[in-house]
């Protein structure tokens, strides 16, 4: 997530006056208040008991840049995901050749692979949210984190599911408590685990808090997956791809495998991204909605 | 005030994960012989597990050593035998094997070492090497003599791995690059 990466303590006072302004017409015409066009979504948020403490109006200009952003790189990536995907897929089912001694079956690999590599590469996004929102305290992190887990979860089943279904005729088994397909099963449950607990509290921040220190304490098995294969002995096959020597691949298998990966990546982080992004309007809208109920209280204690 | 809590909490971020960490590698370096999933044949020659244990033997199918015989109650009986090299262990399995069982392939079965030093599976596993070719490419270094699937793992990826099919099999200029590819075939 690029844009995520751009908290930018420094330049946010200044820049945040002028753009908390224009990202709030878009979800302001809706309801249009017929007072004050002041921008509300800043301030409300804050609870009472919690200080202000200088952040508050960097939260919100980085939100509305994030929309702004994303609104103008989603279609293509969207675009770019269905297009590669769909030249990967041709290529891995229809013009790539059987493997030698699994026949038609190493086209499972097209999948399985791709979504091993999303399942960790994923995971390792979520620490690096999760980080950003325990030291930080970045808003859209949080945000991220809680849109991204489920889309892992679902990941690192159908690694999980191509798995069994390969293993089947292959190793003559669906499935093997062995070092690298137990930690993958932990992986699941810790994205499982993850999208239960962030969503468990009343109160956001605190399920976000506890989401966080449970991904970086999971964070643990993502070394403990990808060495597996080495440090221990295990049914599963060690790494073919990215290994020392020459990939054990050949390339009319490699490369068909490479472009299903990016297209992957590709869909996966337009999927996060536009969660993400809805998730970001439905809390504006959110707040919204609670100004304008605490402003009808208001008005209706002033009379 | 701000920039110093913030460099607490990632203080705090980072003695924990360093702690975490060293406890994992810790626990895992500990645990690093109860982890395998199998025995090869020179761990058991080393310590014997029993006649009376199940556990898992893994290795390679010896070349030539694979003999089908009718069991008693009309059900195919493979015997062969499981090398990683310096010790060989005999194996008898009733039953199915999978689709990559060959001689040459790695295996993991599961069943009990008899007094005898027959190990009796009740379930033989195919383990896949990491290795993924195009028929033609495998046929290809195959006749050429550069590999024998019985024998072992596939030559260094690198002599192969952007091979055409269509080109006839690699010559000799390759065939001196890797002089001890050449065995069997």
């Amino acid at each position: 997530m690029p844009p995520v990466s751009t908290p930018a303590p420094p330049s946010a006072p200044p820049s945040a006056p002028p753009s908390a302004p224009p990202s709030a017409p878009p979800s302001a015409p809706p309801s249009a208040p017929p007072s004050a066009p002041r921008p509300l979504p800043a301030s409300p948020a804050r609870r009472p008991g919690v200080p202000p403490a200088g952040g508050g109006l960097h939260r919100f200009a980085n939100p509305g840049r994030f929309l702004r952003l994303t609104d103008r790189v989603l279609p293509w990536l969207w675009g770019a995901a269905l297009l590669v995907l769909g030249a990967g897929a041709a290529w891995a089912l229809l013009f790539s050749p059987p493997d030698w001694q699994q026949g038609e079956t190493v086209r499972i690999m097209y999948v399985h692979v791709p979504m091993a590599w999303l399942a960790m590469g994923g995971y390792l996004g979520l620490a690096i949210a999760s980080l950003m929102s325990l030291i930080w305290r970045h808003p859209l992190a949080d945000l991220a984190a809680r849109e991204l887990s489920p889309v892992g979860a679902m990941v690192t089943a159908l690694c999980l599911a191509t798995g069994s279904l390969w293993g089947r005729p292959m190793w003559g088994t669906w499935w093997a408590w062995d070092a690298r397909m137990t930690s993958v099963l932990v992986l699941f449950f810790l994205w499982m685990g993850h999208a239960a607990l962030v969503r468990a509290f009343d109160e956001e921040e605190r399920g976000a808090r506890a989401g966080a220190i449970l991904a970086l304490i999971g964070a643990v098995n993502l070394p403990v997956i990808k060495w597996s294969v080495d440090w221990f002995n295990t049914l599963h096959q060690s790494a073919s791809v990215t290994r020392a020597a020459a990939p054990g691949m050949h390339v009319d298998i490699l490369y068909p495998l490479m472009v299903c990966a990016l297209g992957f990546g590709l869909a996966f982080a337009a999927l996060v991204l536009a969660r993400t992004r809805a998730a970001v309007m439905e809390r504006r809208v959110r707040q919204l909605q609670l100004a304008q109920a605490r402003r009808h209280d208001g008005g209706a204690a002033e009379k | 005030m701000r920039p110093s809590r913030k460099r607490r909490r990632m203080w705090i971020v980072v003695l924990a994960g360093l702690g975490l960490g060293s406890a994992t590698a810790l626990t895992l370096t500990a645990f690093q012989d109860n982890l395998v999933f199998f025995l090869a044949p020179s761990d058991i020659a080393a310590k014997s597990p029993g006649p009376d244990r199940a556990f898992r033997l893994g290795g390679l199918v010896e070349a030539g050593s694979l003999q089908r015989a009718q069991a008693a109650d009309g059900r195919t009986e493979a015997r062969f035998r499981v090398t990683d090299g310096p010790v060989t262990i005999p194996v008898s399995y009733v039953g199915v094997l999978p689709d990559l069982f060959r001689e040459g392939q790695g295996v993991v079965t599961l069943g009990k070492l008899g007094p005898d030093g027959l190990f009796r599976a009740s379930e033989v596993l195919a383990r896949h090497d990491e290795t993924y070719m195009p028929p033609e490419v495998a046929d290809a270094l195959k006749r050429s003599g550069h590999w024998d699937p019985a024998q072992g793992a596939a030559p260094p990826a690198a002599s192969w791995n952007t091979l055409s099919p269509d080109t006839p099999a690699p010559g000799a200029q390759d065939r001196a690059e890797n002089p001890r590819e050449q065995r069997g075939g």
